[in-house]
């Protein structure tokens, strides 16, 4: 399949966004990956790296398990790779001058399989998130083959173009299903969530479109707005045994508006610049993180704690 | 004591679906599935009736009706119409489909077991054209796509091996209801739309009638239990005969058999579909 460009958004001009110190452009790679085929996914990951740096973005995220697909049963081992594997290597040298967001299985020194994603930058692996929150009912099945993460924690992005400080989280898919996640991160300062994700599309009754796409829909304008930060939801597309995943790829602004209209169901690039000054306008409007009280969070948790003990 | 409430006509609303969210679910999957394992050619039997219409209909809007095979394989009793009415359904998309009249080795077979029963004769009949398909399949270098729905898929209201075999089932989620408005919303022939619904292996036929059950009723116990998870109970108070209500979940348990692979005497340390689980479209 050939990745195409949407129509409706140009590639960004290199020179603007470096004439903005506060912006930078993330491209949204939407693709289908192979099931269980890691060496074709990694060549796909290298052109569309160098086809996203070459019309001027970033940072290029990539959907949850990229690298291998989704459905992976009995194939977790087989796909899994350590952090310093020939893979991730070359991935990483081909960041040196936009930086990558990519899914993977990642083995540990002791046997654990983590759905992570891999922060890529300045040639370097720059940031693990290992997935806390693995489906386990309906059609899910991650926690008999996959083992949780147990952190969430924001970081520095050094995105080439981001002259300014960035804060970010990484969210993958489940994650996002959880608002603890979010605020977590979110209390540790975030401007831009990146939520790489393998949304299964399901439930087609009428006035619902896709369930599961209605779902996110709600989940990241709602995030964006209650936490004033950008959401960057990469979502997959394609079929896994007859499982069709949905696309819908988006940028939302801080102020819950999406400022990106939804990808469709195809492969395809999506090019979107956040900038710094929406940050700041949506944070005068909705002064929310100067309003938290995050005093109160952490008494009644202890409260709740020392309750907890008592019984 | 009460006089039972009939279900409300709103309750059909319940299985009302977004038409054009499916087709396009529908047909990527056909495209998709097709294409990924090098195939890029679909045979489908067609039988006039408003399932396999609605498949050939969809095949054709995923894969172009040039790579379009179907087959329609009459027997002696089967009605004239029915052939009639899969003509015209390939005919919307300039396609004709092939025939394989199945009389002449239904009964050969059958000469020498006369005492045998409508359901015998019916589940061979059915088991015929299943073999009669995967050789047109392999002619064709396409695959089989099947042609069950979900409401019969889970009361167990087909032969297995036989019109429950195919590749790939586009339509394995949808209940009856749904295929109708699928159909109503691709445009098939009225009279397919219109007909009542028969497995036309004998003449004069009725699902409805063999069944004891009328689709636009069990759709909705069926959706009420299996999609929404409720209870026999929760299904009965909302206005279903208990009695309607305990007939569908004891065809469903009944029928489990049909809807899974033969049963593997588990010997060794990784047993195919128990502890040996991989994705069917492994490496696509």
């Amino acid at each position: 399949m050939i990745v195409q460009q949407r129509e409706t958004v140009a590639a960004p001009d290199v020179a603007d966004v470096a004439a903005e110190a506060d912006a930078f452009v993330a491209a949204l790679a939407q693709v289908a990956p192979r099931l269980g085929d890691v060496a074709a996914n990694l060549e796909r990951h290298l052109e569309i790296i160098a086809q996203a740096a070459g019309a001027g973005a970033n940072i290029v995220v990539f959907p949850e398990l990229s690298l291998t697909g989704y459905f992976l049963k009995d194939l977790v081992p087989d796909v899994a790779l350590r952090i310093d594997s020939d893979e991730i290597s070359r991935l990483a040298e081909a960041c040196r001058d936009i930086d990558a967001v990519i899914g993977c299985v990642l083995e540990t020194d002791d046997t654990r399989f983590h759905n992570a994603s891999v922060y890529l930058s300045g040639g370097r692996v720059a940031r693990v998130h290992a997935k806390v929150y693995l489906p386990t009912y309906g059609i899910f099945d991650e926690q008999r083959y996959l083992a949780a993460g147990d952190r969430f924690r924001a970081f520095d992005l050094t995105t080439p173009g981001a002259n300014s400080r960035w804060r970010a989280g990484m969210l993958v898919c489940e994650d996002m299903w959880h608002p603890s996640a979010v605020s977590l991160l979110a209390r540790q300062g975030v401007d831009v969530f990146l939520v790489p994700s393998a949304s299964p599309g399901r439930g087609v009754l009428r006035g619902a479109a896709l369930g599961t796409a209605h779902s996110y829909d709600a989940m990241t304008r709602t995030y964006a707005q209650l936490f004033t930060a950008y959401v960057v939801y990469c979502n997959r597309v394609g079929y896994e045994d007859g499982i069709a995943f949905w696309g819908g790829s988006r940028v939302v602004g801080p102020d819950g508006a999406t400022v990106i209209e939804p990808a469709g169901a195809d492969e395809t690039i999506v090019y979107q610049r956040l900038e710094k000054t929406a940050l700041r306008r949506a944070r005068i409007a909705y002064p929310l993180l100067r309003d938290e009280r995050h005093d109160v969070t952490d008494a009644e948790t202890e409260r709740i704690l020392r309750r907890r003990t008592r019984d | 004591m009460s006089p039972t409430p009939r279900p409300s006509a709103s309750s059909v609303d319940a299985l009302e679906i977004d038409t054009a969210v499916v087709e396009e679910l529908l047909c990527g999957f056909i495209h998709d599935e097709v294409h990924k394992v090098g195939f890029d050619s679909v045979v489908v039997g067609a039988s006039g009736g408003v399932d396999s219409s609605l498949v050939v209909a969809l095949a054709c809007r995923a894969l172009g009706a040039e790579h379009v095979y179907p087959v329609t394989m009459p027997y002696s009793t089967s009605s004239v119409q029915s052939e009639e009415d899969a003509r015209a359904v390939c005919a919307q998309y300039g396609i004709e489909p092939e025939v394989e009249n199945i009389t002449d080795q239904i009964d050969a077979y059958f000469t020498r077991h006369p005492d045998a029963g409508l359901t015998r004769r019916g589940n061979k009949m059915a088991r015929e054209r299943m073999t009669i398909l995967y050789d047109r399949s392999m002619a064709h270098g396409s695959l089989v796509l099947g042609t069950s729905n979900k409401t019969e898929l889970l009361l167990g209201y087909g032969t297995l091996f036989g019109d429950m075999a195919s590749a790939l089932n586009p339509i394995g989620d949808l209940y009856k209801t749904q295929v109708y408005a699928m159909g109503g919303a691709l445009g098939l022939p009225v009279r397919v739309l219109t007909k009542a619904p028969t497995a036309d292996l004998w003449t004069g036929q009725s699902d409805e009638e063999e069944l004891g059950l009328r689709y636009a009723i069990v759709d909705v116990v069926l959706f009420r239990l299996i999609d929404e998870r409720r209870s026999r109970a929760e299904v009965v108070a909302m206005g279903f005969e208990a009695a309607l209500v305990d007939d569908v979940m004891r065809r469903v348990r009944a029928s489990q058999y049909k809807r899974r692979p033969p049963v593997i005497a588990k010997v060794s340390a990784r047993t195919i579909d128990r502890d040996f689980r991989y994705p069917r479209d492994w490496g696509r």
